[in-house]
């Protein structure tokens, strides 16, 4: 079967090419992501997850060639759905116009918006909040929003950029488990970011732990827990802590490199966090 | 409830001042008539339908301009903000231009455009035109790059882009420039109709000097801060109005 995502040769540099000077974000990254599957993408701070990402967006152009369904991306389209870390609804729209923005991107006709709208609204457990605008609410229902639009045109696949790293743990843990439900319920394929290890273990069946810049695959773990994990208690699972110890070291030396590459010279200051992610690793472990 | 307290307090000083001073002869009256004495007038003048009269007239003009000013300023501005070469390319002659007064060009205004009308509008709308011009252009620029980014991924671009993105977001700028320009136009409104008017609130104002009518003349004073004050809360509503969502928090 063909995969889903087709991720071959892909690299990326920024400011003038090879050319001295220029940053390498991305170096030669091929990946296969299934039909239906849910990928996790791990690494450190930097290391060009936001950028694989949106390179599959076809937001950002970069050498190589990216098939999704068997078609060649060239740019954006509606066969995909990006779901951002800072959730980007459009605040003078209300919850449920925000959600049928991709709809008429679509051309969907009115008549038909505001119920499939309404539908994903209800999927994603905000029904009754239709009508209020964004900035009346909560982070963690923003990102419900933010998920519900990305669902509501069909897309094929959802590319998700650490949707839930701006939340608090409750509310994290919470949208970790409904969107496996909604997972489970849609079928989509998602290739979801994160550099928080237990959250990569508790969603994906597979988890790609990446190197630090330039980014490229270092290896792919399998995550043999048993489904559903919903509602079951995996997090505290002895195959869970194991899974986790292993990540973790695979992952332990390219954070330190990382810090290493923030620390020393960084040709765009500010945009990369080695801190941030060596302090989240470091959580995820004791 | 203490500040109110304090706010009533502090105007009806102001008022008991007004209304005393010239009473017990430490202002000359004739410059400056009683409180009370204004008040007879600008009621006199509401009744006779003349305030209206005048009002009607400035407004005629304010609006003209304003639109004018609107018509170019908002379109310019959108060009500006989107385009960094644009921008760069008036940059100079804008910043020269911004700060050269309404006022100190009303002569030039007049030889280009004589005594009539038409001038006036001109003044109107080089006060007005750049804080439009201005909020229009910053509005633009500095839409939210992830919004952008959010709505390209949905594959929104160019015109649809614009519309659906880049306006409503620069939209809250644009209605403040729109507010700023209706201040800058009531500030002007008397310098337009200094010269070759025979109506209107700023006529109003010097005529009544001219002829020593000087309850007349504070009459028109008060009248044109309250106009314009008005035409300012109007314009504050409908932007509210039309930007509920900034405002949205609580509930
Ligand atoms: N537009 C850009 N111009 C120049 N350099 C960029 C740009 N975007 C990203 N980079 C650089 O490319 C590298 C990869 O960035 P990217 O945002 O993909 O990392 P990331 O893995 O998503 O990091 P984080 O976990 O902090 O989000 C970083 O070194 C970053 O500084
Ligand atoms: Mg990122």
């Amino acid at each position: 079967m063909q995969p889903s995502i087709d991720i071959r040769n892909v690299s990326k540099s920024y400011g003038g090419g090879t050319a001295p000077g220029g940053l390498l974000a991305l170096d030669d990254v091929s990946l296969q992501v299934g039909q239906g599957e849910f990928l996790a993408i791990l690494g450190p701070s930097g290391c060009g997850k936001s950028t694989l990402l949106h390179v599959v967006a076809g937001l950002t152009p970069a050498r190589g060639e990216i098939l999704v369904q068997g078609k060649k991306v060239t740019g954006p389209g509606l066969d995909r759905g990006v779901v951002f870390q800072d959730y980007a609804l459009f605040p003078w729209r209300t919850a449920l116009d925000n959600v049928a923005f991709g709809l008429e991107m679509k051309k969907v006709p009115r008549h038909l918006r505001a119920a499939s709208a309404y539908k994903y609204l209800k999927m994603v457990g905000l029904a009754g909040f239709e009508d209020r605008y964004p900035a009346q609410l909560s982070g963690g229902m923003k990102q419900r929003v933010a998920i519900a639009r990305a669902l509501a045109f069909d897309p094929e696949v959802l590319l998700m950029d650490e949707p839930f790293a701006a939340l608090d743990a409750q509310t994290r843990e919470i949208l970790q488990t409904e969107l496996l439900r909604i997972w489970e319920q849609t079928g989509k394929t998602i290739l979801f970011v994160t550099h928080a290890i237990d959250e990569a273990i508790y969603l994906a069946q597979r988890v790609v732990v990446m190197t630090a810049r330039p980014g490229r695959i270092k290896q792919i773990v399998d995550i043999d827990l048993p489904w559903p994990r919903v509602d079951s208690d995996v997090r505290s699972s002895r195959p869970f802590a194991l899974l986790r110890h292993r990540i973790w070291e695979l992952l332990a030396g390219e954070v330190e490199k990382a810090q290493h590459l923030a620390s020393s010279r960084d040709p765009v200051p500010g945009r990369s966090r080695g801190g941030v992610a060596a302090d989240a690793v470091a959580q995820e472990v004791v | 409830m203490r500040g109110l307290l304090l706010r009533v307090s502090v105007a009806l000083g102001l008022l008991a001042l007004w209304e005393g001073l010239p009473r017990i002869g430490l202002v000359n009256p004739n410059f400056l008539p009683p409180a009370s004495e204004v008040a007879r007038t600008l009621w006199k003048l509401l009744v006779s339908g003349e305030l209206l009269r005048h009002a009607w007239v400035s407004l005629d003009r304010i609006l003209l301009g304003l639109a004018v000013s609107i018509l170019v300023g908002v379109p310019l501005g959108i060009f500006m903000g989107s385009w960094k070469t644009f921008e760069r390319t008036l940059d100079g002659p804008l910043q020269a231009g911004r700060q050269v007064s309404a006022i100190a060009l009303f002569p030039v205004f007049i030889l280009f455009f004589g005594i009539g009308e038409l001038s006036k509008v001109v003044i109107i709308f080089w006060a007005s035109v750049w804080p439009i011009l201005l909020n229009t252009t910053i509005g633009v620029k500095t839409v939210d790059p992830v919004l952008i980014r959010s709505a390209r991924s949905m594959s929104a671009r160019g015109a649809t882009l614009f519309r659906k993105v880049v306006l409503p977001a620069a939209a809250p700028a644009i209605f403040t420039g729109i507010r700023l320009g209706a201040a800058y136009a009531f500030m002007v409104l008397v310098a337009a109709e200094m010269i070759g008017a025979n109506a209107g609130l700023g006529f109003l104002v010097l005529n009544s000097q001219e002829v020593f009518k000087i309850p007349e003349m504070y009459a028109a004073i008060v009248a044109l801060a309250t106009f314009g004050l008005g035409v300012n809360k109007l314009l504050y509503h409908l932007e509210r109005r039309a930007t509920v969502w900034r405002e949205a928090g609580g509930t």
